[in-house]
């Protein structure tokens, strides 16, 4: 079991000078998730907050070799990367013991909605590398647009709670589920604010061979609306009312790798984030009722999915 | 030694990927580019080629492929058509604009709405802005000739640009023709060994690459892009010396055909060209002094060396196979207008758009196309600039 005190060690592949905002989830996610491979380490990134504050030119915060293509396509411009690495090593173009480790990544909008299609054929196609969405629920590079992981009821600018609609009335979509349908090796849901699982599941993404998808959830304090200082507390309340249970699956078997000692209300959850405070009126009651109700159901089918697979 | 064979226009492609064996191959299927990938999928079923082919989910994942595949350092090639170039779309101009040098082989095919699975040049036209080089072919032979150059002009460190070589859809990639093919090792030889740029696989040091640029950068980088298309011509050139000193087909912009003591010319690209000629002969035989200009490089534009091959003509007809809605006039024709605007005798110039969505053209067409040149030639008036061959109005 790696000991804080060691993966701290490690050198930084994401150095300090970026410009992201002050309690950003994205760095914690990065800073802990690259320390699980000590092999070089190529990134594809798409366009989204991670690449805009890391590489405005002339400057860069990567100490790892880095490329960002377009939006859509991060992992479809990492297969390229990987498949040129297999044919140049097939080929003696390159030693036969030079071992590099890929990474693809992408927030939420480019990993759930207009990067799916790259991402799924990806996946489908066995390419090895290690998939990382840092899920800020949002589009938020461009100022906080729903996306299909902004969760039910949640007011983002292009689902905005009003004096008719209160917010976003579509349930989120289950991501992690569709990877674990593509049969790949490693699918994992994980919390920057339990940093021990998050570096454990990077390691076991890195080291499987064929791919693997790291779905993590990035608090946002811009775009939800929150004291920045919280960014790890409100990670430990998605743990703690299972709005994003911690768990993998592993060669298909599904494990949950969190179990709070009580389930808290998801009222703790929406009452510290501004992106929920319409659904705290009076007439938004059934919006918080069916939320929860929600949340009930995923956790429920969770638990189905270990015994059916164990 | 070269061989004969009697290949379609897919197969010579897939045949010239075989003998190149580029370090990644990514292409999707379309109509009438579907051999190519075929071909080149079985080639690798059967061991006969050594580098990576990935079948990707859609054209985009294709181009994006190539992108990560030619940034990561080495030889990268794509095929095809029609909706899956303008699926590409967004992926070329970022292909030209981190200086990759892909080669793509594009069926040349309508594009939708109708519908058509048949030739013309839409496809290409509308990516003429995306900064790649673009080579057009008549036949079979040539898009083999074509294509193999075209890794050598598109890797050359001076240019550093994606190359694209047509062919038109059917008429050109399902007819049968003897195409002379080279030995494998004369084709690679020709080729050379693929020098990277910046590989991001070379983890001894660490790039960054594709980061975002402000108002202060933008410009000078696309200006730096630039140069890259601006080197090619010479290139271009001394490739297509090269390769007819290697081979015995020598290669220019374009090509003349019976133009030395023409008066009146057709400029027409591609296959057409081919049927062109037989016209030409025709007409001469007939008494009238016609010639044919066929382009072969429309990117970079040889507008000097147009010019001066037009310097002297009484009219000329463009024919394009593709239309500018709006614009005035047709792409090629543009292009050809612009070139002559600093010849102080210029010639009457007209443009046809012809053959969009497969449809034929004739000797006859291309007849009908001499008598109204020679009007204008004649009386030195052109009454109507623009107009359609072999269409129902």
């Amino acid at each position: 079991m790696a000991k804080l005190k060691d993966i701290a060690q490690l050198e930084d592949r994401l150095v300090a000078g970026h410009g992201m905002c002050l309690g950003c989830g994205i760095p914690l996610i990065f800073k802990v998730a690259l320390r699980a491979t000590e092999d070089p380490l190529i990134i594809s990134n798409a366009t989204g907050c991670l690449e805009v504050c890391t590489t405005i030119f002339p400057r860069t915060a990567w100490n790892t070799t880095w490329v960002h293509s377009a939006f859509e396509n991060a992992a479809a411009t990492m297969a390229g990367i990987e498949a040129m690495y297999k044919s140049l090593k097939r080929n003696g173009k390159l030693p036969q013991d030079k071992e590099i480790k890929f990474l693809a990544t992408a927030g939420d909008g480019g990993t759930y909605d207009i990067g799916l299609q790259a991402l799924s054929g990806a996946m489908e196609r066995g390419h090895n590398f290690v998939y990382l969405c840092y899920d800020n629920n949002a589009y938020a590079n461009t100022g906080g647009q729903r996306s299909s992981a902004t969760p039910f009821g949640a007011s983002a600018t292009t689902s905005p709670a009003g004096s008719e609609i209160p917010g976003k009335l579509q349930r989120k979509k289950d991501l992690t589920k569709i990877l674990a349908a593509h049969n790949i090796p490693y699918v994992a849901q994980a919390n920057p604010a339990r940093w021990q699982d998050l570096y454990n599941k990077a390691k076991k993404a890195f080291e499987v061979e064929g791919p693997a998808f790291l779905n993590v959830l990035c608090p946002c304090p811009t775009e939800w609306k929150y004291d920045e200082s919280m960014t790890v507390k409100l990670a430990k309340t998605a743990m703690d009312t299972c709005v994003w249970p911690l768990y993998e699956v592993d060669n298909g078997k599904y494990k949950i790798n969190y179990t709070p000692k009580e389930k808290k209300s998801v009222t703790e959850w929406l009452k510290p984030q501004g992106r929920f405070r319409h659904l705290f009126k009076e007439e938004n009651a059934w919006v918080i009722e069916e939320y929860q109700k929600q949340v009930d159901e995923d956790w429920e089918e969770l638990h189905k999915l270990v015994e059916m697979t164990k | 030694m070269s061989v004969q064979k009697t290949l379609n226009g897919n197969q010579t492609i897939a045949e010239a990927v075989r003998q190149i064996d580029p370090d990644v191959m990514a292409a999707y299927p379309i109509t009438p580019s579907t051999a190519i990938v075929e071909t080149i999928a079985q080639f690798k079923a059967d061991g006969l080629i050594s580098g990576e082919y990935v079948c990707p989910e859609s054209e985009h994942s294709a181009m994006s492929v190539c992108i990560g595949a030619a940034s990561a350092g080495g030889r990268v090639m794509t095929a095809t058509a029609s909706q899956g170039l303008a699926l590409m779309w967004e992926m070329l101009y970022i292909a030209a604009g981190l200086r990759l040098p892909i080669v793509a082989s594009i069926v040349n095919r309508a594009l939708a709405a109708p519908i058509s699975i048949h030739g013309d040049h839409s496809d290409t036209m509308g990516a003429r802005d995306a900064g790649w080089i673009q080579i057009y072919s008549e036949n079979c032979q040539e898009a083999y000739d074509n294509f193999i150059q075209a890794f050598r002009i598109g890797e050359n460190l001076d240019v550093r640009t994606p190359v694209m070589v047509g062919l038109d859809g059917f008429i050109i990639s399902h007819s049968m023709e003897v195409v002379k093919t080279e030995d494998d090792a004369a084709v690679k030889k020709f080729v050379g060994e693929y020098q990277s740029v910046y590989p991001l696989l070379d983890t001894s040091k660490t790039f960054t690459v594709g980061p975002i640029d402000f108002t202060d950068y933008y410009f000078e980088h696309k200006r730096n892009q630039m140069e890259g298309i601006e080197n090619a011509p010479k290139v271009i050139l001394d490739v297509g010396k090269e390769f007819g000193e290697t081979f015995g087909r020598e290669y220019g912009f374009f090509e003349e055909y019976r133009m030395d003591d023409a008066e009146i010319c057709i400029i027409v690209m591609s296959s057409a060209a081919g049927t062109c000629k037989d016209a030409v002969d025709e007409l001469r035989d007939a008494g009238i002094n016609i010639g044919l200009l066929k382009p072969r490089v429309f990117r970079p534009f040889p507008h000097h060396e147009i010019a001066e091959a037009l310097r002297g003509k009484k009219a000329v007809a463009v024919l394009d196979r593709c239309a500018s809605p709006g614009a005035f006039g047709a792409p090629l024709f543009t292009e050809v207008r612009s070139a002559l605007y600093d010849l102080e005798d210029r010639p009457k110039i007209v443009n046809y758009v012809y053959g969009l969505g497969g449809r034929d053209i004739q000797i006859e067409h291309f007849k009908d196309v001499a008598k109204k040149l020679a009007r204008i030639a004649e009386t030195g008036k052109v009454e109507e600039i623009y107009g359609y061959i072999n269409l129902r109005e």
